[in-house]
């Protein structure tokens, strides 16, 4: 069994695209969620936003990529504003069911057929990524090699002798601007939430009756909040868009929506880092499991009959979903939380 | 606002409370009766859930600078009417004022940044936040809690800086300063009414409304909260408050209004009151009627 292999997978993948559009989800989530207390489960709908604003602009208007960006933002603004105007005045459930049945709108107004000629329907759209891709630093033919680094026809290798990581020169674009992203985001948040304004948001988290006795104006907070998080969900729509080269709607369906949920409250909610530590762990066990099985089925550690290749993807989601109960059992603050928060009793 | 411990009540009255008791020596007691200097007006205020009226106050007035008991018996309409005041429920009819400027369109965070603010029956401490963070959040006009300045520390941080100093005052003030780091979820019941009285001082108010101040709370810290109601006026504030304790009534309240099924039956001075057959019939009258059922 190439134990080497699986390993090197799964740390691949643990900070690779994929991981990186689940991380950036998660911190708009969390500023949402983590911080607020806002129920949103549509944050595929904002990823959405992000990758269909982006896809439409290029393909359908023939607008320059960042007219495309521009586009993807203040379609997830407008978004936050419509879901946000009549449901964060009313208790926190409402916002909960809204944004579920908005993301379910969204997905469906995408794959309908009425604009099928635009959207491209079912099957989604392609071919807005080239500009992106045209910007990359990263050569596709470069062969070079330097102590544990080397690039091979532009895929980088950085070889660990006990693990090694492999990307193409596309991921290393995608990662680049990824990992910026979150650098970004992460500042941002950190300096907002250790803020007042912060301090007004986790207020509002805990009772938000209290803070409005305290002379703060509630829903602006709560709106800026949903506009920052959705604005952040539709940086990881384009991560998305961009490093498959294609959008489709059923990939933005609420499953989506709860591998964010996943991934923020395995690292940890209302922590800084949680986000990123959370997609990092999801992606790195996923892989650790998928490859691990799939490697003992070939090597026949597991008898063959028993397992077959096509029932390990389910058998992972399974495993994850099990491991995620087991989690909120023992450690439902999840990885950087503090328990000693939740172990407080709510009066 | 100082600073000071609220002493004992010396045997000669402080002088904020003579004031009270000056200001309030000429009111009619009867229900609805003027007062010198009202900082609270209220008129035709009505509130119904359905079929039921929950309150229907012809007129009310609180006079400015006194400790004011608002007591009836059970869903006489007293929390009902200081959820209307304070603007966290919109009534059917009727208007009110609140230091002579009209509050009936008045969101309830503007009129707690006008300078009402109120606190709750079933007290809302911030749980998971620390009680020092509790206190910050309750002042006002912070620079640093606009979105944009927020992301820059130096145009807030000496704000800050006073805002904290004047936290840890409060607290020492209301003997929870060594507690400033704990999560106010840690505290007990009688600490956290404390902490929400505390917090309620960070906005600097004019008026301060309690909601059942002494729900759950322990004989011994009962004391010291009687004493920390009575700084406030000694420190300029008006007390309305919602209370059944007759003991504490009598003790701190300078006037007292009593509702029964949504109207004010009755006012006067606590002395007056507790021998007024109108309150006892609303007492023990409605207590019959819920036995004869």
């Amino acid at each position: 069994m190439d134990w080497h292999f699986v390993f090197s997978q799964a740390f691949t993948q643990a900070i690779g695209p994929t991981m990186l559009i689940y991380a950036i989800a998660a911190i708009g989530l969390n500023v949402q969620f983590g911080y607020t207390g806002l129920l949103n489960f549509g944050q595929a709908a904002f990823a959405a936003m992000g990758a269909y604003g982006l896809a439409l602009a290029v393909v359908a208007f023939g607008l320059p990529f960042w007219w495309g960006i521009l586009f993807g933002l203040l379609a997830a603004v407008g978004t936050a504003l419509l879901l946000g105007i009549p449901t964060l005045r009313l208790r926190a459930d409402y916002l909960a069911i809204v944004t579920i049945a908005a993301a379910e709108i969204v997905r469906r107004l995408a794959r309908s057929t009425v604009w099928a000629e635009h959207t491209g329907g079912s099957d989604g759209m392609r071919g807005f990524s080239e500009p992106f891709f045209a910007m990359s630093p990263y050569s596709e033919d470069a062969n070079w090699s330097l102590g544990i680094l080397s690039m091979d026809d532009g895929r980088l290798i950085v070889d660990l002798w006990i693990v090694d990581f492999q990307y193409s020169s596309r991921d290393l674009w995608i990662m680049t601007v990824g990992w910026a992203l979150v650098a970004v985001f992460l500042i941002v948040i950190g300096l907002l939430v250790h803020s007042p304004w912060g301090r007004v948001l986790k207020g509002i988290r805990e009772d938000e009756e209290a803070v409005r006795s305290l002379g703060k104006n509630v829903f602006a907070y709560k709106m800026q909040a949903l506009v920052i998080g959705g604005i952040i969900g539709a940086a990881a729509g384009f991560i998305f868009a961009l490093s498959r080269a294609n959008v489709q709607p059923d990939t933005f369906s609420t499953d989506f929506t709860f591998y964010f949920y996943v991934v923020l409250i395995l690292g940890g909610a209302a922590r800084l880092f949680g986000p990123v530590l959370g997609a990092a762990l999801f992606w790195f066990l996923y892989n650790l499991l998928a490859q691990g099985l799939n490697q003992a089925i070939r090597a026949e550690v597991i008898p063959p009959g028993t397992l077959s290749g096509t029932q390990v993807g389910p058998l992972v989601f399974f495993l994850l979903g099990l491991g995620m109960v087991l989690l909120l059992i023992f450690r439902p603050q999840g990885i950087l939380g503090d328990r000693r928060e939740l172990m407080l009793d709510v009066r | 606002m100082s600073g000071s411990e609220p002493e004992r009540e010396p045997a000669v009255l402080r002088r904020a409370h003579r004031a009270a008791l000056e200001a309030l020596a000429d009111v009619a007691p009867e229900p609805g009766s003027a007062k010198p200097d009202p900082i609270v007006t209220a008129t035709g205020l009505r509130r119904a859930f359905g079929g039921l009226v929950a309150v229907d106050v012809e007129h009310v007035e609180v006079q400015r600078g006194t400790i004011t008991a608002l007591i009836g018996p059970n869903g006489a309409g007293k929390t009902t009417l200081f959820n209307l005041l304070t603007g966290f429920d919109r009534p059917n009819r009727g208007s009110w004022t609140f230091d002579g400027r009209s509050a009936k369109r008045l969101r309830s965070y503007r009129l707690a940044q006008a300078g009402m603010v109120r606190t709750f029956q079933l007290t809302k401490a911030l749980t998971r936040m620390t009680v020092l963070d509790n206190m910050l959040i309750g002042a006002s006009k912070q620079i640093g809690e606009r979105m944009w300045a927020g992301l820059v520390p130096a145009l807030w941080r000496s704000q800050e800086a006073a805002n904290k100093a004047r936290a840890i005052a409060l607290l020492e003030r209301f003997d929870l300063a060594d507690k400033r780091e704990d999560y106010a979820g840690e505290l007990s019941g009688g600490q956290r009414k404390l902490l929400e009285m505390a917090r309620a001082l960070m906005l600097e108010p004019r008026m301060v409304m309690l909601d059942e101040p002494m729900a759950g709370v322990n004989p011994a810290l009962k004391q010291s909260l009687l004493e920390h109601i009575k700084g406030l006026r000694e420190d300029g504030m008006t007390v309305l408050f919602v209370e059944h304790d007759m003991d504490m009534i009598h003790e701190i309240a300078d006037w007292v209004v009593v509702m029964a099924s949504g109207r004010v039956i009755t006012e006067g001075t606590p002395e007056r009151i507790s021998t007024d057959p109108r309150v006892v019939d609303a007492y023990l009258g409605a207590h019959h009627d819920g036995t004869a059922r």
